[in-house]
């Protein structure tokens, strides 16, 4: 390989090299790390946020922002959990998925319609679905211990945890979407360059709402996992989520300005957050040192593909 | 002799792998307009980049007025008095004419502007004679006037050297001239050019020297007395070829195909234009007459008043009932308007006809490749990569990816803003020869070019724009260019005296 294909590997496999010397660091250091167990675990805890990390990197390729995701989870939350109580349960893992594509549209029309910035419309919205959740719930938990609702978190099929199956089988039909269909293209080419792309015949305006409703989706899929996990409902559920999102799209290479990045870099940002606080629990580590370490090594990925980009 | 403004030696860059320049040995003599040709990615802009210090060179030295030079960075050039006039115009979309002009060269106290930029400027345009409205928006002005702003801003950084690429390619022949005038005025004052163009017509006229790049290398730098146009061609291609003129005009009479009624808005005033299928129309008119406004309109990129009737049909005023009644829009900002950047060349070519490509929204790889293939072969467009990065392609290169994005498919109706925008003589033709195909295929084609001679070779018909009103239809092959101006000015003339 040359100096130059060097650099450009750097660049962009960076999340996935710090991914992989984490590991190594973490295999040495202990031996309850590297086992399928531990593993698994790790990964189930974090497919909510997989989930919805996977959807906001088509929002962000798409040129905008979702804030109000960690609040749609909320909304799904207790109306999941409201619904799986009063009506019926499996009715209440159906709806929540369902209420939250809707709630996306309702971001992307307000995006649209508007013509404001995605950043700004769902700082708004953010805020009236998470007000949506806390009457809905009336201020209380909602506890569903009822088996026909908690097997989807807390079950298994194959040996597997059912959350891991929802979140691969997610990331791969958005990966799908993304790579293989008109409707990415559309969404890469929106997001490089808007005008061009109206002037290309594109209704650029569907693509945002679309791509809005399937980050909207996918918070209400996160919710009903972690909700039917923990038997309950409530409407501080998913607070700070959106945040650690696009932290994660970010961390996995994603371009911030749009028209460019991957599902799977998003996957990987998740995962090696992951990783850090799980190194930091086998580890028994102060957790005191957790803010300081993850600030460190998200700037070490950062730093890693900067030097890929030097030279151009 | 002269002392040398400028001495490359051995000028070597390299992106990753690929060698762009290669040894490039170029001596600029002070007080001279050095001209700079080559085809299409010949190296031209990165050899001017490497001079104005935005591209490091690999190896090789650099040399200005004598002394060699190390650390060499725009501000540095700029300190030894080397500006550039980027190719790709490089200006702050929101700021106005004067702050884009001034910019970094603001007079201050302890920070706080004086904000006098528009007098200052008012000087430069006096002494040029290039004139804008100060105060307007970069970002509403025609690419011409934005080409003007960069002009204006080398002058007044009141550089030594002053490396101009490209700077006439949508400019009309009377701001050429300008700016040929302007060149000799700063060749008088003792200040050297170096003169990017495709024009070599242009580039035999006003230029001392001439040197010729070919695949990253020089070929040759001789004094432009005594060589022609023959000569320039063989050594830009490093074969003999001769130039063809524009391709016959077939005179197909069709059906009608685009009928347009008292269309207004956004300065556009259009009583009645029609096009019929097959018929190449022209629009000439003087920068800022309303032009590619008038297409906007039609197209429904503007917001505008009025009835458009296509083969039959009534059309909204949407961009997107015109690309499904089959109109397309090659637009004149290709940075802008045209390419998607981040996005492969082979993705930018299909995108208007990706249901063309897919089955039930899933792409069609095999063929989008296939068809990228075929049209990059068809312009010579180069790197002839299919999944080649468009944002590092020379600016001709883009062009023409641009142009085999809008022609791909068959249009009923393709307006063209510019379409031969800084390409090189042989994309050129291959251009020119690909719209009077489309003419003959039965597609009504509307051309817009600041180059009169353009659309006196290849239109059926033609109209004269004042203003954003069609005010004269000519027969392209009856009037003369100078004719032409003539009359262009008479309008404008007219029109200052009645209102
Ligand atoms: N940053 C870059 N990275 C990689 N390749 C580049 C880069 N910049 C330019 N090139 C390549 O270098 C070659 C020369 O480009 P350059 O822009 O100098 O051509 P040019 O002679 O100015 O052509 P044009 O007449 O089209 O403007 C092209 O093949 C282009 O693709
Ligand atoms: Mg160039």
């Amino acid at each position: 390989m040359t100096r130059a294909q060097v650099l450009r590997f750097l660049q962009t496999y960076a999340v996935l090299i710090l991914i992989v010397a984490l590991m190594v660091a973490l295999t040495i250091l202990s031996d309850s790390f590297l086992t399928l167990r531990n593993l698994l675990n790790i990964l189930n805890q974090n497919a909510p946020l997989a989930i919805m990390a996977s959807a906001m990197t088509l929002v962000i390729i798409v040129g905008g922002f979702d804030l109000s995701v960690g609040a749609i989870f909320a909304v799904g939350s207790v109306t999941s959990a409201w619904i799986a109580l009063h009506v019926d349960p499996y009715l209440g893992l159906l709806l929540a998925p369902l209420i939250g594509l809707v709630l996306g549209v309702v971001n992307g029309m307000v995006i649209t319609r508007l013509n404001v910035h995605s950043f700004l419309a769902t700082i708004a919205t953010s805020l009236i679905f998470k007000g949506v959740a806390i009457v809905i719930s009336d201020g209380r938990l909602i506890s569903v211990r009822i088996d026909s609702y908690i097997w989807l978190g807390r079950g298994k099929f194959l040996g597997v945890f059912n959350s891991i199956w929802i979140m691969v089988t997610f990331a791969l039909i958005l990966t799908f979407l993304l790579t293989r269909t008109t409707f990415g293209r559309r969404i890469f080419s929106v997001g490089g360059n808007e005008e061009a792309a109206i002037l290309s015949g594109i209704r650029t305006h569907r693509i945002k709402i679309a791509t809005f409703a399937l980050a909207g989706l996918a918070a209400g899929l996160a919710s009903i996992i972690t909700t039917s996990r923990v038997a309950l409902g409530q409407a501080s559920a998913g607070q700070g989520m959106e945040l650690q999102a696009i932290a994660a799209v970010i961390l996995g290479g994603t371009s911030i300005y749009g028209g460019q990045g991957a599902v799977w870099r998003s996957l990987a940002g998740v995962f090696l957050l992951a990783l850090i606080n799980n190194g930091f629990n086998i580890l028994n580590a102060d957790p005191f040192f957790r803010d300081l370490t993850t600030g460190l090594v998200i700037l070490a990925a950062i730093g890693v593909s900067a030097i890929g980009q030097a030279r151009r | 002799m002269t002392q040398a403004a400028l001495t490359a030696q051995g000028i070597t860059v390299r992106f990753g792998d690929v060698e762009v320049l290669s040894g490039i040995d170029v001596e600029i003599a002070a007080g001279s307009i050095h001209g700079l040709i080559g085809e299409n990615g010949a190296g031209k802009s990165t050899l001017g980049k490497v001079l104005g210090g935005y591209y490091q060179a690999s190896s090789g030295s650099l040399a200005v007025f004598g002394q060699g030079v190390g650390r060499w960075d725009p501000p540095t050039a700029l300190a030894h008095g080397v500006a550039i006039m980027h190719q790709e115009l490089q200006l702050v979309p929101h700021l106005t004419v004067a702050e884009n002009v001034f910019m970094g060269l603001e007079e201050h106290r302890w920070g706080v502007l004086y904000r006098n930029e528009a007098e200052r400027l008012e000087e430069v345009m006096q002494s040029s004679g290039l004139r804008l409205d100060p105060h307007a928006l970069t970002v509403e002005l025609p690419i011409a006037d934005q080409q003007k702003i960069e002009i204006l801003r080398a002058l007044a950084r009141e550089a030594q050297v002053i490396i101009m690429d490209e700077p006439t390619s949508s400019l009309s022949s009377e701001e050429i001239e300008q700016l040929h005038r302007i060149m000799a005025q700063l060749r008088e004052e003792g200040r050297t050019v170096i003169y990017v163009s495709h024009f070599l017509d242009h580039v035999l006229e006003v230029c001392d020297r001439i040197t010729v790049l070919r695949d990253g290398r020089h070929v040759m730098t001789e004094s432009s007395t005594g060589l022609g146009r023959q000569d320039l061609v063989s050594a830009m291609l490093g074969m003999q070829r001769t130039e063809t003129l524009y391709p016959p005009k077939r005179k197909a009479v069709s059906e009608l195909a685009l009928s347009v009624r008292n269309l207004k808005g956004n300065g556009v005033d259009v009583e009645a234009l029609d096009i019929r299928a097959g018929e190449i129309m022209g629009l000439i008119g003087l920068v800022g007459s309303g032009r590619s406004e008038i297409a906007r309109a039609i197209i429904g990129a503007d917001r505008a008043t009025g009835d458009i009737a296509f083969l039959g049909r009534r059309l909204d005023h949407t961009i997107r009932a015109a690309t499904e009644a089959g109109i397309v829009m090659v637009p004149e900002d290709r940075r802008r308007q045209g390419l998607v950047m981040s996005m492969p060349v082979r993705a930018n070519i299909i995108l208007p006809h990706l249901r063309r490509f897919a089955r039930f929204g899933v792409m069609a790889t095999r063929r989008e490749r296939r068809r990228a293939r075929e049209l990059i072969d068809r312009f010579s467009v180069r790197p002839a990569i299919i999944d080649g990065d468009v944002s590092r392609y020379s600016g001709g290169n883009q062009q023409k990816v641009l142009l085999a994005k809008w022609l791909e498919g068959d249009p009923k109706l393709v307006i063209l803003d510019e379409p031969s925008r800084g390409v090189d003589v042989g994309a050129r033709e291959t251009i020119h020869a690909a719209i009077c195909e489309l003419a003959a295929s039965g597609s009504a084609v509307l051309l817009i070019s600041s180059e009169i001679e353009e659309v006196l070779g290849l239109a059926h018909r033609a109209w004269l724009v004042d203003r954003g009103r069609l005010v004269q239809e000519i027969d392209p092959d009856a009037v003369s260019e100078s004719e032409i101006l003539a009359a262009l000015f008479r309008h404008q003339g007219l029109e200052g005296v009645s209102t």
